[in-house]
């Protein structure tokens, strides 16, 4: 085994230290060693988004970042998403009313891609959803639920920011 | 994936005497997006991974009127297309940077990388080569520099020796009066690679009515991207009516030297090539019409 090499990182929110071997991905030390196990390894090669985590405030495949590189930056997965007393994010919740989900592995990666365009464009057409998440796959339920989830969330989040 | 070592240096030179040391399996990491998934993956041979995010000239992107645009092998694809200067002035590299894989890839993947992975289908390659960028590479002998059109040498192979490092690349500022497109056929919307693809730059006479000059490059339809000079030879000239195009179209089909494969048979990749070129000629004329 290489030697091990000590990383500090902020994650969601908290100053984290650990150690990996220079190989590992984040998302093998987030699951393996910091108990995160929301972000999911659905292809492990840049596919599938089911591994989507902020980094620096950009989201990014888990899978295609080496853990050691985050030194020094700024983490958020899907368990710093929504708000504290286990409040959900509206994105959280529209997707449990929507039932935007069958297996669920590929919900904490669309939930996190889906924040990151909410950011940027709170009011997002249809068709803006769709092309945002093309880099998330859902292998179960299609993409509609999904797609109507966010919408109905972005809905939300205006008329919350409105009142 | 193996066991490797990581390091990540903040100078180029510090870069280049690890690269040196570290050998044929010593690889600089910008994105990650090919590399770490290449070497966990066992398709290519990695002991060493040289971080180069933290060095400035991979991280600068900047533009000059004399010099054109400074574009740092590191730079990741999100900062090219949401960068107000490249947008206006080189709406082709924004073509090719916003439909490089997902979000999460162009958060992470630069045109460096791309340019370094030399996919015979990436899509940052043809538009680098339509305009004209050049590759400055560091090395343990000094500097060089070379044309994009030359820096792949066969499906994931360049010019680079061990030890050498893409450090920037290099763009001329825009002619007066031009233009330049990029265009990918997939069979789905995102998020696949390219059964063929084309570049096209064009600038125009002064009369607005002919093209004076243009460069047009095709991919993944050769080994390597192709810029296809005798197309852009017989378009010098040209009037705007795409009937007057043919012979163009005609160069580029011949100069193409496609496979078959699981993306498509290499007469519907030929067949590609010249669609593609027509569309990305009248692309790029519209757009050195408005310049």
């Amino acid at each position: 085994m290489a030697a091990r090499v000590h990383v500090q990182a902020r994650i969601n929110g908290e100053d984290v230290d650990f150690l990996c071997e220079p190989r590992q991905s984040l998302l093998e030390v987030l699951r393996e060693e910091l108990e995160l196990t929301g972000a999911k390894e659905g292809c492990n090669n840049g596919n599938c988004g089911a591994c989507s985590v902020f980094l620096d405030g950009r989201v990014v495949n888990a899978c295609c970042v080496l853990a050691v590189e985050v030194q020094g930056r700024e983490i958020t997965t899907i368990e710093g998403i929504g708000g504290p007393d286990a409040q959900l994010h509206p994105l959280q919740q529209a997707f449990l009313e929507e039932a935007a989900l069958q297996c669920g592995v590929c919900t904490p990666g669309f939930i996190v891609a889906a924040k990151a365009l909410l950011d940027r464009n709170p009011h997002p057409t249809e068709g803006q959803v769709r092309h945002w998440l093309a880099g998330n796959l859902c292998r179960c339920t299609g993409y509609d639920k999904i797609v109507r989830a966010v919408l109905r969330a972005a809905e939300r989040m205006q008329g919350a920011a409105a009142s | 994936m193996r066991a490797i070592e990581y390091a990540a240096p903040t100078s180029v030179a510090e870069a280049v005497t690890l690269l040196q040391r570290g050998g044929e399996t010593a690889r600089p990491l910008a994105g990650g997006t090919d590399l770490i998934v290449m070497a966990r993956e066992y398709r290519r041979d990695v002991s060493l991974m040289v971080d180069v995010k933290r060095i400035p000239e991979l991280m600068e992107l900047s533009y000059d009127p004399q010099r054109g645009l400074h574009l740092g092998a590191a730079v990741p694809c999100y900062r090219i297309y949401e960068d107000p200067q490249v947008q206006r002035l080189y709406p082709a590299l924004v073509d090719s940077a916003a439909l490089i894989g997902g979000i999460q890839i162009q958060n992470r993947a630069s045109i460096g990388g791309n340019l370094c992975n030399a996919s015979p289908a990436a899509d940052s390659i043809p538009t680098l080569i339509v305009l004209g960028a050049v590759c400055h590479i560091a090395g343990p002998g000094g500097e060089r520099t070379v044309p994009v059109e030359q820096f792949c040498t066969g499906p994931g192979r360049t010019v680079l020796a061990p030890g050498e490092l893409l450090v920037w690349i290099e763009i001329p500022p825009p002619a007066p009066r031009s233009g330049a497109r990029f265009l990918r056929f997939i069979p789905r919307n995102e998020m696949d690679i390219a059964v063929a693809n084309a570049a096209v730059a064009v600038t125009l006479d002064e009369t607005r009515r002919r093209i004076a000059h243009a460069r047009v490059a095709v991919g993944a339809v050769a080994p390597t991207p192709l810029l296809v000079e005798d197309a852009g030879r017989v378009l010098a000239g040209a009037p705007l009516e795409p009937e007057a195009w043919e012979p163009a179209i005609e160069a580029v089909r011949a100069a193409t030297r496609p496979i078959t494969d699981m993306r498509g048979s290499a007469a519907q990749r030929r067949h590609l090539a010249g669609v593609l070129v027509r569309r990305a000629l009248e692309g790029a004329i519209a757009r050195a019409r408005e310049s």
